[in-house]
């Protein structure tokens, strides 16, 4: 295809929690679509293919991981899979209980699930109470626990290790959440192995979205119903095998790279916390530096986040916010609110991959730029600009 | 006192029926008149003010107590000692 890179809209692109495909895994995205449509579970030949096709990319895909094919599903997004990891969890041990430890910052799909309340509540850097987890663990009729690697919205790592060993002297299994940090943080250094079910997302290094989840050999886990077929005994459907040749694609070419884009994404974040620090009354939250590589959030007081987001995209950046003004339901992050920090006039960065966005540091220089005057501008409309 | 009226009672911000940013943006502008030690209270039923105004009361060097009524949140706020320079909270209180 003569597409070329300018044609993706990457550019001001700040926001990459669900970002563009990796030029790779969108050349292999259409290839495979030409072969590996198929069935993979129908017997005829392009269902053969397909499922051949399917089998080596589960063997990448579950190489990144640090698991064995057959402890690893797909499913059609991240949520899906957090869902159902825990769903499994907590179904195998309902003779038990039905609680489930999780820190105030979990993602909302994990909190909204049956048993999580009350949520085991984080400091002001958005890291979990290790002792409040570990009395949680403790108490009656305990299912499951949930960690995140690290917080897709503040940056902040979990103490994985920690809430690891609390959970196996406790004999809880532990639901470790990578969905934010697999393919962007330290993934070789990382221990991801030692977690009953572990859970990524193929959009986090530059995939489709594609919800990876493994549960070890020897958990008990399991479903409510009748046997399901596909994946592991643990979806309706297979999935359709371009999307995970895809991701096994953008897998690859992240990993080779990995080294320094974590370096460059590092510090091209380190230029954004010192350029919103600088402006008045912004808070930047999130630990500084035990963190995401590639993402930070700052407040700005007496700000409206939905006209700030407006300001920079007039100046051409397209950023998030967990503002209330900014959700559909009109509440607020409940992960900024967890560590008591501001919710109105949010900004959240998820920096895209290099490979993807070319012109990522031009972007970022421009951000602090414009980052004064942007602010400034809002609370003048606002009045609030004497505040 | 300083910061009350006659009766004693410290002023009051009704924000009741607003949306963030403009609950701590009112209850801003009230304090920004008032000296070191006054109490002003804040009347707000938007959920984001129960994370702003503690968030915003910190950076800002006030202590905030928060009472809930059925409908709506009393945040009481006792004014410290103004910020002389940027991102430096005094924790005189």
């Amino acid at each position: 295809m003569a597409r070329t890179r300018t044609d993706t809209g990457t550019t001001g692109l700040l926001d990459a929690s669900r970002g563009p495909l990796h030029p790779a895994a969108q050349a292999e995205l259409a290839a495979a679509a030409g072969m590996a449509w198929a069935d993979p579970t129908a017997l005829h030949p392009p269902g053969r293919r397909a499922r051949a096709a399917l089998d080596r990319a589960r063997d990448v895909l579950a190489a990144a991981l640090g698991v064995r094919p057959d402890e690893l599903s797909v499913h059609p997004d991240a949520e899906t899979a957090l869902e159902l990891g825990l769903s499994g969890l907590r179904h195998a041990r309902r003779r038990v209980g039905s609680r489930v430890v999780a820190g105030a910052t979990e993602r909302s799909v994990l909190l909204l699930q049956p048993g999580t309340e009350p949520p085991v509540p984080v400091d002001r850097a958005g890291r979990v109470d290790i002792e409040a987890y570990g009395v949680a663990l403790e108490g009656e009729g305990v299912a499951a626990a949930v960690i995140q690697r690290a917080n897709g919205e503040v940056g902040t790592r979990q103490p994985v290790a920690v809430v690891n060993s609390l959970c196996r002297e406790a004999g809880v299994p532990l639901l470790l959440d990578a969905t934010a940090s697999i393919g962007r943080d330290q993934m070789l250094t990382d221990a991801p192995g030692q977690a009953s079910v572990l859970v990524a997302d193929a959009a986090a290094f530059g995939g489709p979205p594609l919800g990876l989840l493994a549960v070890r050999a020897g958990t008990r886990w399991g479903l409510p119903g009748p046997r399901r077929e596909a994946e592991q005994g643990r979806t309706l459907a297979a999935p359709w095998v371009p999307l995970v040749l895809s991701a096994a694609q953008a897998w690859q070419h992240v990993e080779a790279e990995h080294e320094a884009e974590e370096r460059t994404a590092r510090a091209l974040v380190d230029e954004v916390r010192r350029a919103a620090a600088s402006v008045p009354d912004v808070e930047v939250v999130g630990d500084p530096d035990d963190r995401l590589p590639h993402v930070v959030t700052f407040s700005a007081l007496y700000v409206d986040g939905e006209v700030l987001l407006e300001e920079l995209a007039r100046r051409g950046l397209a950023v998030a916010s967990g503002s209330a003004c900014t959700s559909s339901v009109l509440r607020p992050s409940h992960v900024l609110a967890a560590m008591g920090v501001l919710t109105h006039g949010n900004v959240r960065i998820t920096l895209p991959l290099g490979a993807v966005s070319p012109t990522r540091e031009a972007d970022v220089a421009r951000l602090c730029r414009e980052l004064p005057d942007a602010v400034a501008t809002v609370r003048r409309r606002l009045g609030t600009d004497e505040l | 006192m300083s910061g009350q009226d006659r009766s004693g009672r410290p002023p009051v911000v009704d924000a009741r029926g607003t949306r963030c940013p403009v609950p701590v943006i009112r209850l801003a502008r009230a304090a920004r008149d008032l000296p070191v030690g006054a109490t002003v209270l804040l009347l707000a039923d938007d959920v984001a003010a129960w994370s702003d105004v503690p968030a915003w009361a910190r950076m800002k060097g006030h202590t905030v107590t928060l009472a809930e009524d059925e409908d709506w949140t009393e945040f009481r706020v006792v004014l410290g000692t103004p910020r002389t320079d940027r991102g430096q909270a005094d924790r005189s209180t």
